[in-house]
């Protein structure tokens, strides 16, 4: 099946079959490599990607249902320069092995346009689908809850 | 790499939805996908179609009707916990569904017919005592919570039919929600319980993860309406419900958790 979608702004054509996983299409089929897979069960948010804006666990999408979308990977996070939020990251140190962080950074810019000064706790909500082993939440925190302040 | 050649059928009426649901009675049904990705992925599921019900407008509205309001089965858990109209138990209930990447796909009807023991939202249900429509080509029934659950991932439903929506009777009382799992999100219950409570007159006190199906706890219910203390209560919640021991808790705690849910939201009350 021809799917069509927006892919970080740039129209995209994918032959496939439509219940492969929208992780591996983008991994494999468009080598977006930035979107990691860590459980594949939609448990740890490695694979977080957003759709129409919407987070989501991109390894329990059908690709068939992101057809027509626009489809926002950690690769289009950024423009000409870094995102505030993964500034903020580098800044705090908020990244060890770096498998969780891209989708760290998905979840944690979505949280910024909708709520720009969250509460550390509003942090940890927006953030809680987003598993990271090797322990680093403080300055993760630290660094979204900083990002946009520091950024003013 | 996910492997599955089912063909996929979306349906953008509920119409073509239900006359697709006659025609293809071995489908599986598909809106979220937050389940039915995890068992495809692990080889637990071998459809012979998919019939995706994400595009179907009509399974997506919240509404007040005559008798209450009416949930589409195909709404999120995001988009009930972002209505300022949704019923505050169910909002507490969708607001523990994974984490906000699962609650931005996972519907009520997803929920409903996986019918998980452990589901959420399962004993929200039975609080309310709220009725589940069920459409098929030939028309529409009613069937109460109480009655939907009928075995370990049976439900009442028939093949021809689909969960179209929930209706939720306005009814007052103290209630509450309470989930017991290891860690807050992104976790599977090992106890969850919904309660209504109206003194003297009326009692639902409903669990999830605690038996094959959601269930209440009858005799807990009468004692709390004829004015039985806190602990009594708890003991008879903890007598009623049919825990057992698996990779998530062990029976015991299961029992002491529910118990401890229910004392402790009656004497705080």
């Amino acid at each position: 099946m021809m799917i069509r979608f927006l892919c970080n702004g740039k129209a995209v054509e994918v032959e496939t079959p439509p219940m492969a996983r929208l992780l591996d299409v983008l991994r494999e089929d468009l080598r977006l490599t930035g979107s990691k897979e860590g459980c594949g069960e939609g448990e740890c948010g490695a694979c977080t990607v957003r759709i129409d804006g919407m987070t989501v666990m991109s390894c329990l999408v059908p690709v068939y249902q992101v057809d027509g979308t626009k489809v926002q990977t950690i690769e289009g996070l950024a423009d000409d320069v870094v995102h505030p939020v993964q500034a903020a990251m580098l800044a705090h140190g908020g990244a060890q092995c770096g498998i969780c962080t891209p989708g760290l950074c998905m979840s944690a810019a979505a949280l910024l346009e909708s709520d720009p000064k969250p509460s550390r706790e509003a942090v940890r909500v927006a953030l809680a689908g987003n598993l990271c082993r090797c322990t680093g939440y403080q300055k993760v925190i630290d660094a979204v809850a900083g990002s946009l302040v520091e950024d003013r | 790499m996910l492997r599955c050649e089912a063909p996929v059928h979306r349906p953008h009426s509920l119409e073509d939805a239900l006359a697709l649901r006659m025609e293809l009675p071995g489908a599986t049904m598909l809106a979220g996908g937050t389940d039915i990705m995890v068992y495809l992925e692990a080889g637990q599921l071998q459809p012979t179609a998919i019939i995706d019900l994400s595009g179907v407008p009509a399974l997506r509205v919240l509404r007040s009707v005559t008798g209450g309001q009416y949930y589409g089965a195909g709404l999120t858990c995001t988009d009930v916990v972002g209505s300022a109209h949704a019923h505050p138990l169910i909002r507490e209930a969708a607001l523990t569904v994974g984490a906000v990447q699962i609650q931005n796909r996972a519907t009520l009807g997803g929920n409903i017919c996986n019918s998980s023991p452990a589901g959420d939202t399962l004993p929200v249900w039975l609080a309310l005592n709220a009725d589940f429509e069920l459409a098929s080509i030939h028309g529409r029934r009613r069937v109460p919570a109480a009655r939907f659950w009928r075995g370990y991932k049976k439900t009442e439903m028939r093949p021809h039919e689909l969960l179209v929506g929930i209706i939720v009777p306005p009814l007052a009382g103290h209630m509450h929600f309470r989930k017991v799992g290891t860690r807050l999100a992104q976790s599977i219950a090992k106890v969850v319980f919904a309660g209504r409570y109206v003194p003297a007159v009326d009692a639902m006190l409903a669990f999830g993860a605690v038996g094959p199906v959601p269930m209440r706890c009858p005799e807990a219910e009468s004692a709390l309406i004829a004015g039985a203390s806190p602990a009594a209560v708890a003991a008879l919640v903890e007598k009623e419900i049919s825990p057992i021991d698996d990779v998530r808790s062990t029976q015991d705690y299961r029992r002491k958790v529910a118990g401890n849910i229910v004392r402790t939201w009656l004497e705080g009350r």
